[in-house]
């Protein structure tokens, strides 16, 4: 288990990367999001894998419950990130008139 | 009394002038403010120096940064107080005479207050008993200074001068800061008692070269000492009481203060001698012979200054006590008659409106007075018997006659030494014979001159009257403070020596003769001499400075253009390829010796994991299928919501489930607006560097997480888990984190979800946007907005949605839920009413401002939090009770729970500003599309 976990969160970061390389607002927010998935899989793994180990109390034993609370709030905050990326990305559409984000406008085209 | 005071009342000082100006207080008064704090400083400096008198030296500390050594630590010892008696003194003289030779229009009160800003870190630096504090001083004064002779900021020549300053000084205080701490490194403190009692040990290192010319970098541009004094002449542009302060006793001397201060430390060496010797001479013949060229009189008085100062450098590197002794003894000589010939000249130009010597002459029978005195200080600055300049040069050329390190060549020094003063004689003749003699002044801007106002020649009488009694009672006027001052620099017992102005038939009294002689003749001389100065060829320090200040800007731009060039990938390019070498160098399979045992894999988590690696890929492959994209990523969404809830942490998955929701819609909303088309423009060359990257740091990554997870883990959580329920009142312990353990965090995090939805808000406004009018395969939008089916069904969910979100949010504390949850339930629930119905069916329902809730429960929130002040307990303490409630049973209140309801409102509140006004923005566009 623990080592599919460490592929998805490889794979997780591996396209988040990729992604976040491209051109375009799209692409990057895409990646901005499968990075943040990666990431917050990862804080979550710091405190091991557990199985039926829920952190309630009074039910047997429990997994780290810190990992899980600051993954919480990750989550929504990584949220509230990519709303904010997703509508400066528009309003850079609605300046600039262009969802290029490499600077360099002229290049490429369509192909 | 504390001498941390005594550095501080200068910097309040500078507080005054401004302030009196602003007041409109007459020009005295202005004056009088500035030399307020002056003055009250050099009163407290009574007692202390009676006790340096007596040989104490005056010690006080306070603690700022011991981690890094530095300390508050000042020290008064006779050095000290010879420098802080000149500062303060000359400082007063100087602030009197700006009082008369500033005009009305200009702003005094900002000239007094760099000065007063400059004087306190003039006194700082010469009363530091810490190495560290030292540099900030001198830094300080750098800075201080490049305020005073850019003051007269609308004249090009006076920023070019200051710029030139501030980068040549600043520089050395740079290579300063490098040697103390190589010095604190070897010392093993930074305080100047022990680094003055460890001379040997810091000699004997093997840094010592490295730390030497360290420090006489800094002190070598500090005091214009040659190669670095081109910017000495270009700082004239300044107002000429900042150049009789600045260059007399002060800014110039700081560096020559520090050759003393560190001579205990750092002199004795072959090293040493090679160094600050060579570099003395070169100054000292350099400056005197380019200040018999110069025309303007303040030009003169500048190559003059840099001519002694190297002549202070000289002496200081010949390694004998004496010679440091005699060095002390110019360093004050050289204070009186430079300032006074500075503010001479002051006045001179005050009277006629230009410097030029081609056109001053004659000057005697207009102003006689101003020409007894400046022709008196002149003659010091000359060395003429009867005044103090004859006595220190003639202990001068006598030490040059001492130096045997050069062996057979031992003659150059004191060939040196008497050329330097027949230069010296040559120059000072100039300044008299031109000026005040020599025919009519040639067409002067104002003629004909007067004496300048009483009080301007104040201070001029003072200091020439210091010159003078110097020189003729030498032992009665300074004797004490230079041995107090010598004893202080040699760090121990005084040399044998006499001040007096006979000594009898002897070498040095030959040399001064040649001196004198020579130089009338080398000034008879000047036409001849001007003449073949003119032939050579022009170097102006100030352009090659300028050209090579240009072309380091250039430079800068240039690489800064290549480096910057707008694109937002090659950044993140840059950076992730950092974060891929640092993985790259330290990880490797090696990295996994954990010895935790792994959980058992079965199909479904098997089929799970593939799903999302499979997902994740696609949407890295077909991001351009934008669509499909948004649902591949939607599936890996799903799988991580599901990891969490197969890893005990039902929590999280809750809370992904939802978040994945809205952030569908968020991108759906995205790809409406933006261009549907991504295009194919990354060459192959990118989308290699690109697939490296994403590999190795995905790659390494893994690596760690895997190495993580098959380690043994210690954690802090044993904490949380036991005191959930005792002490926070609730069993479901990622809840009771949140909102109570760690409450003020999340306190932090609804923040920050509240300014990013208002930040959304700012973007959205104004925000002029046309949709494509089809998709990327050319297909027009659906006009059909609210299918009905999707509205039937929707309609009746949302009662149910809001009980469910009620029941997550209320259990939260003792079962998986809790505000954030609820919260997020709630937002879902609310969009699909927006999507289904569309916005303007909802707004006509509901308000549609969510500011206000976002606000309420940010407020909510941070009022629980305040509650608890009144039970006078630390911010966010939460407290709870169980309570009997009829029908309900057994039930739990914690204020807590109060503090989640903020949670709740804030994150319904932010979602849906969010998403509301990206919809809102679709509805404009339909209404431009329609009209």
């Amino acid at each position: 288990m623990e080592a599919m976990v460490a592929i998805m969160i490889a794979v997780l970061v591996g396209t988040g990367v990729y992604l976040v390389l491209r051109a375009r607002t799209f692409p990057v927010i895409l990646g901005i999001t499968l990075l943040s998935y990666g990431v917050n899989l990862f804080v979550f793994a710091s405190g091991r894998l557990a199985l039926d180990q829920a952190p309630i109390v009074g039910g047997g034993p429990s997994t780290d419950p810190l990992p899980q609370a600051l993954v919480l709030t990750a989550i929504v905050i990584g949220f509230a990130m990519t709303a904010f990326l997703v509508v400066l990305a528009l309003r850079g559409q609605g300046e600039t008139g262009t969802d290029h984000v490499d600077g360099d406008a002229d290049e490429g085209g369509e192909r | 009394m504390n001498l941390a005071i005594l550095v501080l009342l200068p910097f309040l000082g500078a507080v005054l002038p401004p302030l009196a100006e602003r007041l409109r207080a007459p020009r005295t008064l202005l004056a009088l403010s500035a030399a307020l704090m002056p003055a009250l400083a050099l009163v407290l400096l009574i007692t202390p120096a009676g006790q340096v008198f007596d040989g104490q030296t005056v010690r006080n500390s306070l603690s700022w940064m011991p981690s890094l050594g530095l300390a508050l630590a000042f020290r008064l010892d006779g050095l000290a107080l010879l420098f802080a008696l000149l500062v303060l003194g000359i400082g007063l003289l100087v602030i009197l005479y700006a009082r008369y030779y500033l005009s009305a229009k200009e702003k005094a009160g900002r000239f007094y207050a760099f000065l007063l800003l400059f004087m306190g870190a003039m006194l700082g630096v010469v009363t530091s008993d810490n190495l560290l504090l030292l540099v900030l001083f001198w830094e300080l004064t750098s800075l201080s200074s490049f305020l005073l002779i850019g003051f007269w900021s609308h004249q090009s020549a006076a920023r070019k001068g200051a710029r030139m300053a501030l980068t040549v000084t600043g520089m050395g205080g740079l290579a300063l800061l490098a040697g103390v701490l190589l010095i604190g490194q070897v010392v093993g403190s930074y305080s100047l008692d022990q680094a003055l009692a460890s001379g040997d040990l810091i000699r004997a290192s093997g840094l010592y070269p490295l730390i030497l010319v360290l420090v006489l970098l800094g002190i070598f541009t500090k005091s214009a000492q040659f190669p670095f004094h081109f910017w000495l002449p270009h700082a004239m542009a300044a107002p000429t009481p900042v150049s009789a302060y600045l260059h007399s006793a002060t800014m110039v001397k700081a560096g020559v203060f520090l050759l003393a201060r560190f001579y205990p430390m750092l002199a004795g060496t072959d090293l040493w001698f090679d160094l600050v010797t060579l570099a003395g001479m070169a100054t000292l013949l350099w400056g005197a012979a380019a200040a018999l060229f110069q025309h303007d009189l303040k030009g003169l008085l500048a190559y003059s200054t840099i001519s002694h100062l190297g002549l202070i450098t000289l002496l200081f590197g010949l390694n004998t006590e004496l010679a440091a002794v005699a060095a002390v003894f110019h360093i004050i000589n050289h204070a009186t008659f430079k300032a006074s010939l500075f503010m001479a000249a002051g006045i001179i130009d005050h009277e006629t409106g230009t410097r030029d010597m081609r056109r001053i002459n004659g000057l005697w029978k207009y102003m006689p007075y101003t020409a007894v005195l400046a022709m008196v200080a002149s003659a010091a600055m000359a060395g003429v018997p009867l005044l103090n300049g004859f006595l220190s040069k003639e202990m001068f050329f006598a030490e040059t006659l001492q130096s045997g390190r050069l062996g057979a060549m031992s003659w150059v020094l004191p060939l040196g030494a008497t050329l330097g003063g027949v230069f010296s004689v040559a120059y000072s003749a100039r300044f008299i014979h031109d000026v005040f003699f020599n025919g009519e002044p040639v067409n002067l801007p104002r003629f004909p001159p007067h004496e300048p106002p009483r009080y301007m020649k104040v201070p001029v009488e003072i200091l020439v009257a210091l010159c003078v009694a110097v020189g003729v009672l030498p032992s009665i006027t300074v004797a004490g403070l230079l041995a107090v001052a010598g004893r202080a620099t040699l760090g121990g017992e005084l040399p044998d020596y006499h001040l007096s102005i006979w000594h009898g038939f002897n070498i040095p009294l030959l040399m001064s003769v040649v001196a004198l002689v020579g130089g009338v003749a080398v000034y008879s001389l000047r036409r001849w001499l001007f003449a073949q100065y003119d032939r050579l060829p022009a170097i102006n320090a100030n352009l090659i400075f300028e050209g090579r200040v240009q072309a380091l800007v250039r430079a800068a731009t240039a690489l800064g253009g290549a480096l910057r060039n707008g694109s937002l990938q090659s950044y993140a390019a840059w950076l992730l390829a950092l974060v891929a070498l640092v993985l790259l160098v330290h990880l490797s399979p090696a990295v996994i010796d954990g010895t935790r045992s792994m959980l058992p894999l079965d199909g479904v988590a098997l089929l799970a994991g593939t799903m999302l690696v499979v997902a994740a890929v696609i949407t890295a492959v077909l991001h351009r299928h934008r669509m499909t994209a948004i649902m591949s990523v939607s599936v890996v969404g799903l799988v991580v919501s599901l990891t969490f809830v197969r890893l005990s942490a039902p929590d999280l998955a809750l809370t992904q489930l939802s978040v994945e929701v809205v952030t569908v819609l968020l991108l759906m909303l995205a790809m409406y607006f933006l261009p549907v088309r991504t295009h194919m423009e990354s060459g192959a060359l990118r989308v290699t560097r690109d697939l490296v990257l994403a590999v190795v740091i995905g790659g390494g990554v893994g690596l760690m997480a895997f190495a993580m997870m098959t380690s043994d883990l210690q954690s802090i959580s044993g904490y949380f888990l036991d005191n959930a329920k005792p002490g926070g009142g609730g069993t479901n312990v990622v809840n009771v984190i949140l909102v109570d353990f760690r409450g003020f965090d999340t306190f932090g995090e609804i923040t920050v979800l509240g300014i990013a939805a208002m930040g959304i808000y700012a973007l959205l406004r104004d925000l002029d946007l046309l949709s494509a009018p089809s998709d990327s395969m050319g297909r027009p939008w659906a006009r059909d907005a609210h299918p009905l089916v999707l509205v039937t069904i929707s309609r009746p969910l949302l009662p149910l949605a809001l009980l469910i979100s009620v029941y997550i949010f209320l259990r939260g504390h003792n079962l998986p839920g809790g505000g954030f949850i609820a919260g997020l339930i709630t937002s879902v629930a609310l969009l699909l009413q927006y999507v289904a119905s569309g916005v303007e069916w909802v707004h006509r329902r509901m308000p549609g401002d969510y500011h206000p809730v976002v606000a309420v429960g940010l407020l909510l929130a941070g009022i629980t939090g305040l509650g608890s002040w009144f039970f006078g307990h630390p911010f966010l303490t939460s407290t709870f009770d169980h309570v009997h409630w009829p029908l309900v049973g057994e039930f739990e209140l914690a204020s807590a729970m109060l503090f989640d309801t903020g949670v709740f409102l804030t994150v319904v509140g932010a979602t849906l500003l969010m998403l509301a006004n990206l919809g809102k923005l679709s509805l404009l566009d339909d209404k431009k599309g329609g009209a």
